[in-house]
């Protein structure tokens, strides 16, 4: 059994499951809208719309 | 006896290729730090920053390139170097880092207005395809199947804004994608081969990003030299090299990528091979006390 901690998504007020320990700027889809969200901080956990994907993103 | 200095990871933006390095860097009781670039900034010739490597795992390649200058300048070494991420970040210059050193590469050609870009087409005949000088992922490559569709293509760059989207990238189309053929992943860390996964993907772009499959192949000793030679040609330290088989099963190097993603090779290699751990290892190694 993995561990999880929930927050809430701040486009759609659903709850949104989360690693245990998530990382600074980590990214989550939330399962209900789909929306990218990032992290903000993790004590406690905040959650923001992430970035939109810029023109030079890549590897 | 004091203990040692952080290594600093560069990234906005922490995908499942970060946390494995994070996981890494903790495996092994190395002390490190996430540095946001969004956050980051310098005052010219200011004092060393208090990090003894810097690993730049930064998504954008405008703040990669410059944070990388700027803390090589403030002498703190960075994993790849700027050269790398210099000549990685621009396709042009990556096939004239290739074409010097000699590796095999499609005909490729770089106009610089889109009204050029016809002319150096129908020299390099069709189909082609016209890529963005900067950029992954597959995103905005486009095949050109004829003069009359590059013609309408090249008409949209044109109404691009920015000098820079109007230098016209174009290469033949290596292979039709129902063709036979590969498209291959090498993984290239401190000069050796960790593997190569042959990636297959549906339409003409392989690329993971776009849900292409990638396996862990048993590769050639010819793809093997020209994988470390590609990544030696634009001085990466760490490669994620993308190499193309033609019909005729002649192997051409497409492109390296200097802040390589692995999840995909990761997936296809399973646990034979764990390139964060890799990556960690060759990081450490080089890093000053």
């Amino acid at each position: 059994m993995t561990a999880t901690t929930t927050s809430t998504c701040p486009e759609c007020d659903s709850p949104v499951a989360l690693a245990a320990t998530p990382r600074l700027s980590e990214i989550f889809e939330c399962a209900d809208c789909h929306v990218e969200l990032e992290v903000l901080s993790t004590d406690p956990v905040l959650l923001a719309l992430a970035p939109e994907v810029e023109e030079d993103w890549g590897e | 006896m004091s203990a040692l200095p952080p290594i600093a990871v560069l990234a906005s933006r922490v995908r499942v290729d970060e946390k494995r390095l994070f996981d890494a860097l903790e495996a092994r009781g190395v002390p490190w730090e996430q540095v946001d670039t969004r956050w980051l900034w310098s005052r010219a010739g200011a004092p060393r920053p208090p990090w003894r490597a810097v690993l730049n795992r930064e998504i954008g390649q405008a703040r990669a390139l410059y944070a990388a200058h700027t803390l090589e300048s403030l002498g703190v070494p960075v994993l790849n170097r700027s050269a790398a991420t210099e000549v990685c970040g621009d396709k042009w210059r990556t096939t004239l880092a290739l074409r010097e050193a000699g590796l095999p590469h499609p005909a490729t050609a770089l106009a610089l207005t889109p009204e050029a870009g016809l002319a150096a087409l129908a020299e390099l005949g069709y189909p082609a395809v016209v890529k963005p000088l900067v950029g992954s992922w597959g995103r905005l490559v486009t095949p050109l199947p004829n003069e009359a569709v590059a013609a309408a293509v090249l008409e949209h760059i044109a109404a691009l804004p920015g000098p820079q989207s109007h230098l016209v990238y174009v290469q033949e189309l290596v292979r039709d994608p129902d063709a036979p053929g590969r498209d291959l992943r090498a993984v290239v860390v401190g000069g050796e081969l960790l593997g190569v996964t042959e990636r297959r993907g549906v339409g003409f772009r392989a690329n993971v990003a776009r849900g292409a499959r990638s396996t862990l192949i048993e590769p050639a000793p010819e793809l093997a030299k020209l994988a470390v030679a590609a990544a030696a040609a634009v001085d990466a330290d760490l490669a994620g090299v993308d190499l193309i088989e033609d019909a005729a099963g002649r192997l051409l190097v497409l492109e390296v990528n200097d802040r390589l993603e692995f999840g995909g090779f990761q997936a296809g290699a399973g646990d034979r091979v764990d390139v964060a751990a890799r990556i960690v290892d060759h990081l450490v190694a080089g890093a000053a006390p």
